[in-house]
């Protein structure tokens, strides 16, 4: 379950699957909802009727007519089956998504607590809200929930693809627990919070599946002008069938259905389903659980960002940056034993470590047979035991102060003070120790990410603000937010400030997303309207969020902007062209119609298409076929590049207006020189 | 062309001031005038009890103009059904016949002006006056009105005030209407414009007949005509007649008279809404959104004019086969002293200011020349009559902001309000009601004998005329192809019920939709938003309404005036 997960548009599944349902769907009742592609239906009936019976609206019945009509009849077929297929294929993109989703949601045993404290074993699916659950080193958790006791490290990667394990503990903000993760180390007692069927992963999975879909809010607005075109142009076709019979032009039934079907927005209106379905998938891709397409939407219109300083803007106070030796040990000393204890240690702490270390030009390896000891909750240190019995370790101040008492050594009298300075610096101190002895301390800085700074660039072009929120003091705080270059940040940030200000910047009429993990920003990512809330962080806050991201990366807000963004624009994109493809099926089919009657009107024929009959095709075919070739950008979405707004309107006007108008000349043109020898050979 | 140049420059030049003059009317700010005007209408409101602070939401409004409308239309039926007292009645007209008068009364009330009677023949100088010219100063103002209340709405800083109708109406009659009809109705006066209650004149022509030469209260009836975008010619001939508009004067005067207001009314709105701030000299005085949606109409309006000049221009083939030179250009069914560029001006501005006067017969314009005025109507944005042009636009904006927002990744905005569901769904009604009254209306013409009685030239020509008609009647436009025999009970009450739901439906819907957008709190800009104020988005706006409007009426323009044109051309 990387992020790379299977990115290609389709795979033999599928097809599969996206054919039957092409078929299934045409089922009327399941088609009334999307008005646009109904009438198409409805069209493709009525010449169905006209094909085995010509003459029963009164067209003068020929053979020619009949083979007319049933080609007619063929294409609207294929029409609705290609417009079906897009949604299939959406659809069944997001069905393997849930299937490999569903391989994570094992059927384990869970060991389930009796009030009295004895166990009793259960299938995880039997677990209701309120179980409590005891889970042990080595076993899956059975269940979305909370620990109420114990502290143990939990692998999430079947879940976010993070391979390192991470704390759990009781109370706090780290005490939520997903079902399907495995306890690693030590024992957890957890209280299960979700029922059976309504865990995360079976939101996540119906989400994807497109079960739970519900049409947004845009989506609405959209269908309605979808619907409303496809009246004006049915008031349009059916007038002008008395109005042809005044002017001396007996049109026939199947030419206007023809004209109708190629003027209402058959593209978008067989799109628009696949475009939303495969806009959840990519946010879903990107290992973010949007808990509805509204929330998707909303993302595209963000103004301003609140983001936390630590772990989304810096690494947190993670990378060493100095060495300050105690008690009158040497630097060089301090520096060895620290790179020693951080030789296998892969957190950025210990990396960093090791990198400044040999910066400094320390150049030890440990000897062979060293054991490393890894970071454990209740330890709070990390170190290597060397064959010849010399331990060195490195961890949180009181956690080495600890271990060097019960060794018998003693505390230099500097550390305190050494350990203050650098807090008061705004870092975080860790202690290095070799046995008894401590060395000195670690001096980790608050380290703004790479790209930081060109990803706010990024969003300031395209108009988004960002707020950075710390703890610091302001001091430090603006040099964070110079260095990262957001445009504003709140210093001694407390939970109350992040509610005030989401509340200020909606009163200026601002979109505002956030991130955030801990309870206590639970009511801020309720308040904002886009939260995003991470998956580590606790269940009040992923309750309260409408977003969560499973990876638990705070920076990802920065691209689920952009796929709602880009959800839109492919909406509002494909619409364009739809509509712009008006013009040149007018020319198809208006001289078509009235050629024959009023043979001046040829001169409108400027595609110069052979026969009526092949121009009317011509343009059928054409409505019918971009359905399909479509269907690659409905899915993958149009690219998106951060850019002004007008530019970006200017560059896809371009594209898909202009492009829109121009495309379907030449592509009924290229249909007409194929159609019209085989339509020949039929006597059309 | 020059002339034309010089014509729109000019009409520029007059339309900003005024703009501006109507904006602090609307907005209730101070003018020069308010020492006089203040006393005017405070007599006015305690004469009629009004209180004109008292607010009113959209609904409100619209019911009360609704409400208004009828009564007044109540009473001119009346009026026009008893007119054969003999009170101002010198030339003894007969009463009116019921559905004509049904007709009429709607006609006039919606500020369309289609006239199925002669002036001349068929009212009497009680009706010209009472009804005719009484109707042409409230439905100008009751259009101002609306259109004001749905500025306000967009503007959206009133909460659900939309303002009062009655302080609207009785504001823009004496401050707008009435002095402006007084300056320009003296001035055609002085041109020969009779005004007169004395009956008409019997001459011996030279040839030796008699000649009744019809006389009245013209020039009061004149000026509010075009003023107050109404179109309805004191005579059958409307401002063709030299007793209506003698001079190359007087018809400057009714030209600019028609242009004002429309184009102030898109200034007023430019003033009024929340834009960016811009600097340039045409942001200063259209305002940013203004500018945008004056361009928009004036791109519109350019293309129509040049295309109608050009078609006129190139003269008839037909007659000029039979041996009639065509150099000056097409002058069949036009007045000499006004030339082409002179009419095709003024039937381009009647029909896209939808006043429908006529100074040439547009049954006898070149099938091109005839297009322009029968699309304008179809289109019906092209500034339009009495802000409801502007209303219209807006409309077509909102559409054309929804595609833009969304191609630029952000769910639509205008004015800084969303669009979302509802509105979407009212502005999709306000689309389909115009060529649903048009088209079904024609479909029915064509297919019943009631309808096809009136046509006088059946082909292609016929089918213009029906078209014409409807569209002339959905637009309020009011102008005639003529050539149409539109007396009849089955013409009567169909262009009287297109009429009726062409005005008051769409202006229902638009206050709705302003009512709808006020209510919706301001949201930021910022770079990411969608700007309404750049170059790019009247082009835009323009290629909208190309494609919802015209194509919509494609067909069966190719089989009216297109197919006539390629015929004729042949």
């Amino acid at each position: 379950m990387s992020k790379k997960r299977n990115q290609r548009l389709m795979t033999p599944e599928i097809l599969r699957q996206a054919v039957i349902g092409s078929f299934t769907k045409l089922d009327p009742r399941y088609m009334v909802k999307n008005p646009v592609m109904f009438v198409v239906e409805s069209g493709c009936a009525v010449t169905l009727l006209l094909s085995v019976f010509p003459g029963i609206f009164g067209d003068a019945a020929t053979g020619q007519l009949r083979a007319y009509n049933i080609i007619v009849c063929a294409v609207l077929f294929v029409t609705v089956l290609f417009a079906n297929f897009a949604e299939s294929v959406a659809e069944g993109r997001g069905k393997a998504q849930a299937a490999s989703l569903k391989r994570t949601q094992k059927d384990t045993v869970a060991h389930l607590l009796a009030p009295d404290g004895s166990t009793r074993d259960v299938h995880s699916s039997q677990l209701k809200k309120g179980d409590l659950v005891l889970v042990s080193a080595g076993e899956i958790i059975p269940g979305d929930g909370e620990v109420v006791e114990g502290i143990a490290s939990v692998d999430e990667s079947a879940i976010t693809g993070e391979s390192a394990p991470v704390v759990r503990e009781s109370g706090g903000d780290f005490c939520s627990v997903t079902g399907g993760t495995t306890v690693v180390s030590d024992w957890l007692k957890i209280s299960i919070t979700s029922d059976p069927g309504s865990s995360f992963l079976d939101r996540m999975i119906a989400l994807v599946e497109g079960a739970s879909r519900k049409k947004t809010p845009n989506e609405v607005a959209l269908n309605t002008l979808l619907v409303s075109l496809t009246i004006i142009f049915l008031i349009v076709i059916v007038t002008l069938y008395p109005i042809g019979i005044y002017a001396g032009v007996r049109l026939q039934i199947s030419t206007l259905v023809a004209l109708a079907v190629c003027l209402i927005p058959t593209t978008i209106g067989g799109l628009l389903s696949a475009i939303g379905i495969a806009g959840m998938d990519r946010v879903t891709r990107f290992n973010v659980i949007a808990m509805s397409g509204k929330a998707v939407e909303a993302c595209g219109d963000v103004d301003t960002m609140i983001l936390d300083k630590t772990g989304t803007i810096t690494y947190g106070n993670r990378l060493a940056a100095d060495f300050f030796p105690v008690g009158g040990a040497e630097t060089e000393e301090l520096i060895r034993c620290a790179a020693l204890t951080s030789l296998h240690d892969d957190t950025p702490e210990g990396k960093s470590t090791l990198e400044l270390a040999r910066r400094l030009g320390c150049s030890s390896t440990e000897p062979a047979g060293s054991i490393f000891v890894p970071f454990t909750a209740q330890t709070r240190m990390s170190g290597v035991d060397f064959p010849d019995g010399t331990r060195v370790r490195k961890g949180a101040a009181e956690a080495i102060e600890q271990y060097v008492r019960s060794q018998g050594g003693s505390v230099p009298a500097d550390l305190r003070e050494t350990v203050e300075k650098v807090s008061g610096l705004g870092g975080t101190p860790l202690t290095v120790c070799q046995d008894a002895r401590i060395l000195g301390v670690i001096y980790l800085k608050d380290t703004v990410k790479a790209g930081m700074a060109q990803r706010f660039e990024r969003l300031r072009a395209i108009g988004i603000k960002t707020i950075m929120c710390t703890g610091d003091n302001p001091l430090t705080a603006a040099t964070i937010a110079k260095e990262a270059g957001v445009d504003g940040f709140i210093a001694e940030c407390k939970p109350e400030d992040k509610i005030s200000v989401i509340k200020k910047e909606q009163a200026q009429g601002k979109i505002v997303a956030m991130t955030g993990d801990g309870t206590n920003d639970a009511p801020a990512l309720a308040q904002a309207n886009v939260g995003l809330a991470m998956n580590s962080g606790t269940t009040a806050a992923k309750e309260a969020a409408n977003m969560v991201d499973l990876d638990s990366d705070p920076t990802k807000i920065l691209e689920v902007v952009e796929i709602g963004k880009q959800l839109l624009i492919t909406r509002g994109s494909l619409t364009t062209f739809s509509i712009a493809n008006d013009i040149a099926k007018y020319f198809a089919i208006i001289p078509a119609m009235f050629m024959l009657a009023i043979p001046r009107l040829g001169v409108l024929n400027i595609m110069g298409l052979a026969t009526p009959y092949s121009a009317i095709l011509s343009a059928l075919i054409f409505n019918a076929l971009i359905i399909p070739c479509l269907i690659p950008l409905a899915v993958k979405g149009v690219r998106y590049r951060p850019m002004s707004s007008g530019r970006l309107l200017l560059r896809n006007m371009m594209i898909f207006g202009v492009g829109g108008v121009v495309t379907p000349f030449i592509g009924i043109k290229l249909i007409d020189l194929v159609i019209h020898p085989l339509l020949a050979v039929l006597g059309l | 062309m020059l002339q034309l140049i010089l014509t729109m420059a000019l009409y520029l030049l007059m339309v900003i001031p005024a703009g501006n003059y109507l904006y602090h009317i609307a907005a209730g700010k101070h003018t020069f005038a308010d020492p006089v005007f203040d006393r005017v209408d405070g007599f006015l409101y305690r004469l009629c009890g009004v209180d004109p602070q008292r607010p009113m939401n959209w609904r409100q409004y619209a019911l009360t103009l609704l409400g208004a409308n009828a009564s007044m239309m109540l009473l001119g039926y009346l009026v026009l059904r008893l007119q054969a007292v003999p009170l101002l009645n010198p030339n003894g007209v007969g009463a009116m016949g019921r559905s004509l008068s049904l007709n009429t009364i709607i006609s006039f009330m919606t500020n369309t002006n289609l006239q199925h009677y002669a002036g001349e023949t068929g009212l009497s100088y009680l009706s010209q006056m009472l009804v005719i010219t009484f109707m042409m100063f409230v439905s100008a103002g009751s259009g101002y009105a609306a259109c004001m209340a749905f500025i306000r709405g967009l503007a959206g800083q009133t909460g659900e005030n939309v303002g009062s109708f009655y302080a609207d109406l009785i504001r823009i009659t004496t401050r707008v209407l009435l002095p402006f009809s007084m300056l320009g109705g003296l001035v055609l006066v002085w041109q020969g414009v009779p005004q007169t209650l004395s009956g008409n004149v019997v001459v011996d022509t030279i040839e030796g007949a008699r000649q009744v030469i019809a006389m009245g209260p013209v020039a009061s009836l004149e000026i509010i005509k075009h003023i107050g975008t109404n179109g309805g010619g004191f005579l059958g001939a409307n401002s063709a007649t030299p007793i209506e508009n003698p001079t190359i004067l007087t018809n400057l005067i009714e030209l600019y008279a028609m242009m004002l207001l429309p184009g102030a009314c898109v200034i007023t709105f430019g003033k009024m809404v929340r834009s960016r701030k811009g600097r340039g000299l045409t942001a200063r005085c259209f305002g940013m959104e203004g500018r945008t949606v004056f361009a928009a109409m004036g791109i519109l309006f350019v293309i129509g004019l040049a295309l109608c000049f050009w078609a006129e221009s190139k003269g008839n083939p037909l007659l000029a086969s039979a041996g009639l030179s065509q150099s000056m250009g097409s002058m069949e069914g036009k007045e000499v002293r006004f030339g082409i560029a002179q009419s095709a001006m003024f039937t381009t501005a009647t029909t896209s200011f939808t006043t429908g006067s006529v100074n040439n017969m547009h049954d006898t314009l070149t099938p091109l020349g005839g297009l322009v005025p029968l699309l304008h109507m179809m289109l019906n944005v092209v500034f339009g009559g009495k802000g409801v042009g502007l209303m219209n636009m807006i409309v077509y904006a909102i559409l054309a902001v929804f595609l833009c927002g969304l191609m630029i990744g952000r769910t639509p905005e205008y004015l800084g309000k969303k669009i979302e569901g509802r509105e979407m769904k009212l502005t999709a009604l306000c689309i389909i009601i115009h060529p649903l009254l048009i088209l079904a209306f024609t479909a029915v013409a064509v297919g019943t004998s009631g309808g096809l009685a009136g046509v006088s030239n059946p082909g292609f020509h016929g089918l213009s005329q029906i078209l014409y008609e409807y569209a002339s009647s959905a637009a309020n436009n009011g102008s005639g192809f003529e050539g149409l025999a539109d007396n009849s009970l089955f013409w009567n009450l169909t262009t009287g019920a297109a009429m009726f739901l062409g005005r008051y439906v769409s202006i229902f819907l638009q206050l709705a939709i302003a009512g709808s957008l006020m209510k919706k709190p301001f949201v930021s800009d910022s770079a990411g938003s969608l700007h309404t104020d750049t170059p790019a988005f009247p082009i835009i706006l323009v290629a909208v309404v190309y494609i919802f409007a015209a194509l919509t009426f494609f067909p069966v323009l190719a089989l009216g005036p297109i197919a006539e044109h390629l015929t004729l051309f042949a």
